[in-house]
Formats: structure tokens, sequence, C-alpha cells
């Protein structure tokens, strides 16, 4: 398996590489320094004087991808694209153009956004096959049909809408929470609890949809004929073997997700006011900040990377079947 | 019967747990949707929001309002307005007074103050500080017994227990000397600071502009690392714009006349900085911590920022070493009746925190203010229609906001948004008579007040000119009036009609909007940034309708930010928006932008239209050298009837801005161009602690509601299997 791993990761390296080469074409080709120093300089009295200069002192003055006047190896290290993007294999994420250190606005964002994402998760998911594993203990019944009908339903819904309604109806109306805010530690639950609960119903629809399916692709099976046969109560079947059977779908869908829970939800985090890594991209794209954009499109990559092998590796922990080689 | 057991247990606990909460509520008197921790509850902190993360907090960069609200209660520079007195007046804040003026010739000789502006080759301003100032504390400043710096070379040791600039244990303090501010004005040459103002500032500071080259230069030759940390000890530079006298005084080197410089003293750019905080923060360990001059500013204002975290709070608390500052004695006469002089004489400041929550969108941000966990309020587009109420066409607070005591404050911003014409462009440019008639047309047939009504909720009053209410040269009435596209009638203003409209349009060369030669239907474009927000299609249907009016087709030129600049720098866009916010309350800095050498095209200035008037560019630099007064009055009018008949912008609006405090706020008054006011609010905390009680009861029936509403989901479900159950039992008797 440790072949299988080493393998994966150094397939890895070139898709960071191509990964950061496009991230990098795509900024320059609609955002040049000259740009990016005027978002940051203003345009009310900016000099093109000014603009050279913060061009230089930020160091985007250095050819793109090639130096014909340096030597040896610095005509390749001595270049935009080297000084801007290899760096990151390192995990040196550098400085944004606010002059903060990204790792460290990283690290410190990283902790709100799990905190709201793993609860988010944890309880969605146990919902969710719960209610998918009832929808198929009730198959062909009118609480089948109703149950897939509301599932419909709230696919269809926007995230947004149970946001808004989740902060007028608890948060303002009821006065259960706080419409928004956040503070660490214990603290943090009378915070989290509404976007935790308005990230699990907003998942309800699609994910106990997911399930149900996958159960009932299992449930035809003959193992559980044969447990039928055997006189197992349909919950048994379907809570103690159909369940197990099914996990390596459900690990595919979740194992994926769990790198990826650091990165932050986008919504949530900006409508409950959570200090999160969610907005944290868009904000640097708004603000035109080059130096965030790439580590946080490099960590995303990474982080996907490393989901799909956590998945494989997963495999062999629930079917034994399964060997990496 | 074991489904059924198992439902009573679940339902008998759930219905415990239910009842244990309630009872546990109604036991206790707490309110569950404070965002803010309990032990505040009676403590004098006002709270308020911040929707953008302020970019910088360094006073050499920043130059957003969104940083001011920070920085401006943090640093303090040389001057202040006057927090009550209309029109805005300076006033001295770290000065002991007005700083002096010296004329003189190019040959340094002393120049009369009545000197003529042509004279005058440089002007002196000599400003002595109050002494005794002290910073903030701050381990910049903290030294041994021996007098050597604690903190200036952190060991790795040091670093390991430091997240943050609390977390050193010794913090000392300094005097504020002249030297400071000297380092500062330094400061704004510093290459790797990339001060906003270096451009303009080079052009009225002596010697600045030759400075920052030579700092440019030396600092290309700093080894790498130090050039990262962009750190340049200025100390030993000295360049002739600033001169330092003695401990509490220095002199400003201006080149000519510049009557609008102490507006700038006013400003953060020249607050005092230590050479030991720039020297302390330029550490690495410190900078991979994030713990940066622009992030932990080292001032002397009424407050410090206790708590720095950019992506959630910002916490300002009171400067323990601030020296005694009194509220004004003097005010304008209605100041009186609202209770802005009760505070007269008390010593500064009244808060003693100020929590800046981050509140990206606005229904929670409106929703906390409402439960009043917010003390002031902002009135947008958003939250309009329940905060305000429009009867014939003005605005007052909704009836229930007023039955909660909440007030409502209203100003006009010192801006101007306006739609401005390419005087580059063939079609829309151009100084002959059939250009201007072409553009007056079009002025007349944008109606603003349309827009003001559809798009503002009528916040906003329609220009006449470039310069807004407030500022000298401002003319309401019937004198004020811009009559190319307005007449006077019934004490108010009235646009003209479109039938005028028309005949401009057909003196242009355009009759009913066609080309006299070719007969092909008159395009325009208009250059646009587009964002995406769904009200930018309503403005630009706005728009088009307004210029069909005339039989003019408009085409949306719609682009991103980028694009955008570079149109208008190339001079390739034809009619576009823009706005103005003034840097100073100053007529010359409104009428500065259709100065022509400050054009957009060539220079990257602030002349966005391209402007170019010989007549009005020479009564421009007499004006910059004229000091309040009848004869600079004269001027205005003359520039203002000049650019009215040329029509480079349709003159657009005035915004005009709500605001709301709630009732337990001390009187307050409005500024647009002062951001250090928060020193001057009071709060009654213990009224706020009641009545956020009275209005936060959390409601609980619904509880009890969702726990039955879960009982009844249970229970179809409960049948459905037991028939099923019974089904199956009845199978297997029949094949036993």
């Amino acid at each position: 398996m440790w072949a299988y791993i080493i393998r994966r990761i150094l397939y890895a390296i070139p898709i960071l590489i191509g990964v950061n080469l496009l991230t990098f074409l795509l900024f320059f080709v609609v955002n040049t320094p000259q740009d990016m120093a005027v978002v940051h300089l203003g345009d009310r009295y900016v000099t093109q004087e000014a603009i050279d200069r913060w061009i230089v002192t930020n160091g985007y003055d250095k050819p793109t991808f090639y130096n014909p006047k340096a030597q040896g190896i610095d005509k390749i290290s001595d270049t935009l694209f080297y000084q801007q993007s290899m760096r990151l294999f390192t995990f040196n994420f550098g400085t944004s153009d606010t002059g903060r250190e990204i790792g460290h606005d990283i690290s410190e964002r990283m902790w709100p956004s799990l905190a709201l994402a793993i609860p988010s998760l944890l309880l969605g998911l146990g919902l969710n096959v719960m209610l998918a594993l009832l929808m198929v203990l009730f198959r062909g019944t009118q609480i089948d049909t109703w149950g897939v009908t509301i599932c419909v339903a709230l696919m269809s819904i926007s995230g947004l809408f149970f946001i808004i309604t989740g902060q007028y109806v608890l948060a303002k109306l009821f006065k259960w929470v706080p419409i928004s805010g956040y503070e660490s530690g214990l603290s943090a639950i009378k915070f989290l609890a509404l976007p935790v609960l308005v990230s699990v119903i907003a998942g309800i629809g699609s994910g106990v949809r997911w399930y149900r399916t996958l159960f009932l692709e299992e449930i035809n099976k003959d193992y559980v004929r044969t447990a039928r046969a055997k006189g197992l109560s349909d919950i048994a079947i379907l809570f103690k073997h159909v369940l197990k059977n099914a996990l390596i779908p459900i690990l595919t869908g979740v194992v994926v997700l769990i790198p990826s829970l650091f990165l932050g939800s986008l919504l949530l985090e900006s409508f409950f006011a959570i200090p999160g890594l969610g907005s944290y991209t868009i904000d640097a794209i708004r603000a035109q900040d080059f130096a965030i954009v790439r580590s946080m499109v490099f960590l995303g990559s990474v982080l996907y990377i490393l989901g799909l092998l956590l998945t494989d590796i997963s495999y062999t922990l629930v079917d034994p079947r399964v060997r990496l080689n | 019967m074991i489904l059924y057991s198992i439902s009573t247990a679940y339902n008998r606990g759930i219905l415990s747990l239910f009842l244990g909460l309630s009872l546990c509520c109604a036991g206790c008197d707490e309110i569950w949707n404070d965002p803010n921790p309990a032990n505040q509850t009676n403590e004098v902190i006002m709270y308020t929001d911040f929707s953008e993360r302020p970019k910088f907090l360094d006073p050499a960069k920043s130059y957003a309002a969104a940083e001011s609200r920070f920085i401006g209660q943090i640093y303090e520079p040389p001057l202040q307005y006057h927090y009550l007195l209309r029109p805005y007046q300076l006033e001295p804040l770290l000065a002991t007074q007005m700083p002096s003026m010296s004329y003189y010739d190019a040959h340094n000789v002393l120049l009369a103050e009545n000197a003529e502006p042509t004279q005058i080759a440089y002007t002196v301003y000599e400003i002595t500080i109050k002494p005794g100032v002290l910073y903030q504390n701050h381990p910049a400043f903290s030294k041994n017994a021996q007098g050597e710096f604690l903190y200036h070379q952190l060991s790795q040791q040091q670093l390991h227990h430091v997240q943050e600039i609390n977390d050193f244990p010794i913090q000392q303090t300094r005097e504020v000397t002249a030297d400071d501010f000297a380092y500062q004005i330094k400061r704004l040459a510093q290459p790797a600071l990339n001060s906003p103002i270096l451009g303009l500032m080079s052009k009225h500071i002596v010697g600045l502009d030759e400075f920052s080259q030579i700092l440019f230069a030396d600092f290309n030759h700093l080894p790498e690392k130090m050039r990262e940390m962009g750190y340049m000890d200025l100390r030993p530079y000295t360049f002739p714009g600033v001169e330092v006298v003695d401990k509490y005084t220095y002199r400003i080197k201006v080149i000519g006349k510049y009557p609008q410089f102490p507006y700038w003293l006013a400003m953060n750019f020249f607050a005092p900085m230590p050479w030991e905080a720039e020297q302390f923060y330029a550490q690495e360990g410190l900078i991979k911590k994030n713990i940066i001059l622009d992030w932990y500013p080292v001032g002397t204002g009424p407050y410090v920022l206790a708590v720095n975290n950019p992506n959630r709070q910002m916490v300002l608390a009171r400067n323990p070493n601030f020296r005694a500052e009194y509220y004004p004695t003097e005010g304008m006469p209605e100041d009186v009746d609202v209770g802005l002089l009760a505070p007269a004489g008390k010593r500064l400041p009244f808060l003693d925190k100020i929590v800046f929550n981050l509140e990206k969108e606005s229904i929670p941000r409106w929703t906390k203010f409402l439960q009043g966990y917010y003390d002031l309020s902002s009135v947008g587009s958003d939250n309009f229609q329940q905060a305000m109420v429009i009867n014939n066409n003005s605005a007052s607070l909704a009836p229930e906001l007023k039955n909660k005591g909440i007030k409502v404050y209203s100003t006009i911003s010192e801006s101007i948004f306006y739609w401005g014409f390419n005087m580059l462009d063939p079609v829309v440019g151009g100084y002959e008579d059939k250009n201007r008639a072409l553009r007056q047309a079009l002025a007349i047939a944008m109606d603003t007040e349309e827009f003001i009504a559809i798009f503002l909720n009528e916040q906003g009053i329609a220009a006449q000119g470039p310069i807004p209410p407030g500022i000298e040269g401002y003319q309401s009435g019937k004198e004020g009036v811009n009559p190319y596209v307005y007449t006077w009638k019934d004490n108010q203003p009235l646009r003209l009609p479109l039938e005028h409209a028309r005949e401009l349009l057909a003196q242009a060369g355009y009759p009913d909007g066609r080309d006299a030669q070719t007969g092909e239907q008159l395009v325009l474009h208009y250059d646009v940034i587009t964002t995406g927000d769904p009200v930018e299609k309503a403005r630009f249907a706005w728009m088009q309708k307004q210029l069909n009016k005339l039989n003019i087709d408009l085409n949306i030129r719609a682009t991103d930010t980028n694009r955008f600049r570079e149109k208008m720098s190339t001079g390739y866009a034809q009619i576009f928006s823009w706005g103005w916010s003034a840097d100073y309350p100053d007529p010359e800095n409104f009428l500065f932008l259709l100065y022509g050498p400050n054009s957009r095209v060539g220079t990257e200035g602030v002349n966005s239209a391209n402007y170019q008037n010989p007549v009005y560019d020479k009564l421009y630099e007499q004006l910059q050298n004229l000091d309040a007064g009848p004869q600079k009055d004269q001027i205005i009018t003359q520039m203002l009837a000049i650019i009215r008949a040329d029509s480079p912008w349709v003159w657009g609006f005035y915004p005009q801005a709500y605001s709301l405090a709630q009732v337990w706020n001390g009187a307050l008054k409005p500024n647009e161009v002062a951001s250090n006011t928060y020193k001057y609010y009071t709060i009654d905390a213990q009224t706020r602690a009641t009545l956020r009680k009275q209005w936060n009861r959390p409601i609980l029936w619904p509880l009890l509601l969702a726990v039955l509403g879960m009982l009844l989901l249970c229970l179809p479900m409960a049948v459905v299997y037991w028939r099923k159950n019974k089904q199956v039992h009845h199978l297997r008797v029949k094949e036993e």
C-alpha cells in the first residue's frame, strides 16, 4: 500500500505544477501587474511613476518564465512564475499584497471553517443516512412517496432561502440564537447552532435521495434475501447489513469532502459572519490579490488530491477485498 | 409492542428535554440571541459594524474611509476639523495653534503676507506641537535599565510566546517630538510603502520628488531580505521640504502658494510616527505572525487597537496615555436644542471601547440594529423601505422605529456622482457650438431627479455643478441653477422641456436624433463596469430610456474594472459614470476635476472627461492661490459658468446619507470630512441593557410545537410499520 501512496503523491506533482501554471496564466491574462498596481494604489492621485515603483517593489518586474539575462539555473528561477508559484510546493505562501503572511492567515481562518463544516458534515451525514434508511424501510408506501417529493422540493430551493428563512425565523422572530457572529471555544456553539442547522437542512434533499438510491440498490441483492429468509427483521437488515455494504459509495462521497472542509463555505460564512476561509479567496479575487488566489487554488488542489487518496485508502478499511497495489 | 415501547420512551425523552429546557429558560432572565459576551452588558461600549476589511492601517498608506474609521481614532495629525462648527473649520489637534505661514520668493527672501501669488516661490508652514503628548504603550518603546531596547532584536525563544502585540509583557511609551512628524513625511517617499499621495505631494512639498528617487535607488541596493521586509531606516536622510527646528517645532516647505495645504495636515498621512515602531516591526519573526505596523498601529489618539482581527472583530479601547482633551464649548445655534452642547467642556473620550464586528450581509446587520445589538446603523438600499417612509418626495423615519426612540440623521455627502463625456471623442467631445449643443441636449434628457427617485429612494440632490452644498462656491436658489438644463419656476429649479433638447439636438446636426447628412440614427456608447448586480440592468435600461426620448440609441459597453480603466486611460470611452468624494472641504478639490493638465489621457489624472479649456485652466490656477473671500467666489462663479456651458458632464447628483442611532446614544453630529469623531460620542449603557432585555425575550412556544410536529410525523410511520409487520405475520402463519 505504501508504494501505491508514494506513487500517487508523485503523480500529484505534475498535476500541481499544471494547476499552478494555469492559475498563473489565467490571472495574468486578465490582470496585468499594471492593473494590480492601480488597484492597490487607488486611482485618485496615482502616477505612472508610482505604478512602476509598485511593480518593482512587489517583484512583478521580473521576466515571466525565462530570464535571458540571468546565469545558469537563475534563468528559470529568477522569473515571475518561479518566484511566485514554485515556492508553494514547500507550503511557503509568502505575503499578500497588503503585507500579511498568507500562511498565518490560513492557519487562523481554517479553524472557524472547520468548526462549522465538521458538525454540519457529521450531523448531515447521520440524518441523511437515517432518513434514507427509513424511506427504504417504508418503500412503496405513501411515506416513501411523500419523502421523495419533499426531497425534490428541498433540492429545488436555493441555499440562500434556507439561510434567510433560518435567520428570520429562529434569530429574528423567536430570538433563540444570535443572527450572526462568532466566538472561539465553547462560546462558538450558540453562533454555530443556526448555520449548522441550515447547512444540514439544505443538504437533506440531495443527500437523502442519493443515499436512498444506494440503499435501494443494495436491498435487492442476494444477501438481503438470504437475511430475510433467515428471519431477520427489516430494521436489522437495513441498519446492520445494507448500511455496512453501502458504505463504499458513501465513503466515496464523504472522504473526498473531508480535506476540502478546511476551505469553508462562502455563503454560510458570509451570512453568519464566521471568519473562515470561505470568503478568503473571493475577497482576494475582488481585491486582485494574486498571492492569496494562487495560494488558495494550490491548497485546494492539494486537498482535493489528498481527498481522493484518502478515499482509496478508506476502501481497504471498509472492504477487505480491496487491495491497493 | 417493541416499537410502541421505543416510541413511548423516545417521546418521553423529548418531552422531558423540552420541559427541562423550558423550565430552565423560565427560571433564568437571560437573553439567548446576544452576540456579545454577557460580562460586557453594562460597560460603556459602542457596538457597530464594518462590512469591508481594512487593507492598510499604516497612516502613510491608508486612504480609504473604511480604514479611517479605525486609524482616525488612533493616529492624530497636527490639525483636525471642529466637531460642531459649519462650514467645516480646521483647528489644532496635536499642534498648539494653527500653523504659521511665511512666503518666500525664488531667492529665499521673505515676502509680505499679502504678496502677489506670482511672486511666491515657497510657503513655509511652521508647526509647533503640544509638549507632553505620549504615544500609547507599546513594546517598541520598552527599554531595560541600561536604556537598551528590550524587543528590537527578538530571539526565537521570545518569539515563541508571542502571538499578538499584547503578548509582550513590558510596554512603555515616550513623548512625541517634532522628529516623529518629519519622520512620517519622509515615510511618504519610502518606496516599499507606496503611499497613495506621494505623486500629489511631490508636486507640492519641496524636494519630495527627488527624495523619493534617492530612496528608491537606495532601496534597490538593500539586501534582498531587507527589501522583502520593506524596511529602511529613514533617520539619516534629510530633504529640504521638512526641517526640524527644535523638539516641538518643525517646518514644511511647500512650492508656491498652496492655501489648501493645511487641509492635508488634518489627515493621518501627517500624523507622527516613532522610528522605534518601524525598527521594532522590521523583524522576520514578527512579520511571519502578521505583527506588522500595518496591522498594529502606534498612535497618540484617544483609542488603541486592542483587538485586531479584520476577519471578525476590531476593538478600540481607551488609551490610558491620552492627554487631557475636552468636548468643544462652541457650536452652531441649532446644536444647543438637540443637546450637542450638553457635554461641553467634559474630558474626552466618553466611550471605554468601540467594538466593530464584521458584517458582510445587510440582513444580519439590520436585524442586530433592530434587536439593539448595534448602536448605529446606516440606511442603505436594502433597509430603506423598513427604515424610512417617503411622503411628498421627502423621507422620514418609519413609525416602528420612531416608537423605539431611534433617531435619524441626514447629511449631504461632500461628493458628487456624474455622467461624463469623453471630450476627446469625435461625437460627444469637442468644443464647437454644435458639440456643446449635443451635450446640453443629453443633459436635459437625462432626468436626474427621476434617477434619484427610482434608484436612490430620494436620497440625493440633483447637481447644478461640480461643487456640493456645504462647500464654498456652492450657491442655492435661483443663482445656483444651471441655466443650460434648468429654469427657475415656483421657487425651485425646473428641468427644461424636451422640445428645447430636440432643438439643441437639431443645432448639433442630429434633427430628431438622426445625422443630418447621412440620415442614420445617432448611436452613443455608455462605457461602464459591470458587477453583476441585478439593479445594474435596470440602470442601463433607464439610461437607454432617457436617450430614447431624443430618438438616440444608447449602446451599453459593459466591461470589467481593468478594461474600463484601460479605456479611460486611452481615451476610448465615450460616455461614462464616475464619482468623487472630497479630500477636504474646499472648492478647489472639485474644480480640479476639470483642470486640463489633470487629464486622464496622458497623465492618469483626475480629469476623467479630459476637459481642456484654457480660460477655465487659467482661472483654476488663480483660484489655487486664493484664500477664501469675495475674489475667490467671483472666480468660482466664472468657472462654473464656463463648465456649465461646455457641459463636459451631466452633473448628476450629490448623494444624501441617512444614519440611525438608538435611543441610548447621546446627541451626535454627522461629519462628512472628519474621521476622528468617536471620541465625542456618548452611550447610556444602563438604558441599553434594559431595552435589550425587553426587545429580545426568546419565544418558547414554537419549541413545543416543533416537538409535537415531530411526534405527529412519527405516528404515520408507526402505523405503516405496524400494518406491514402484521401482514408479514399473517403470511408466515398461512405458510405454517
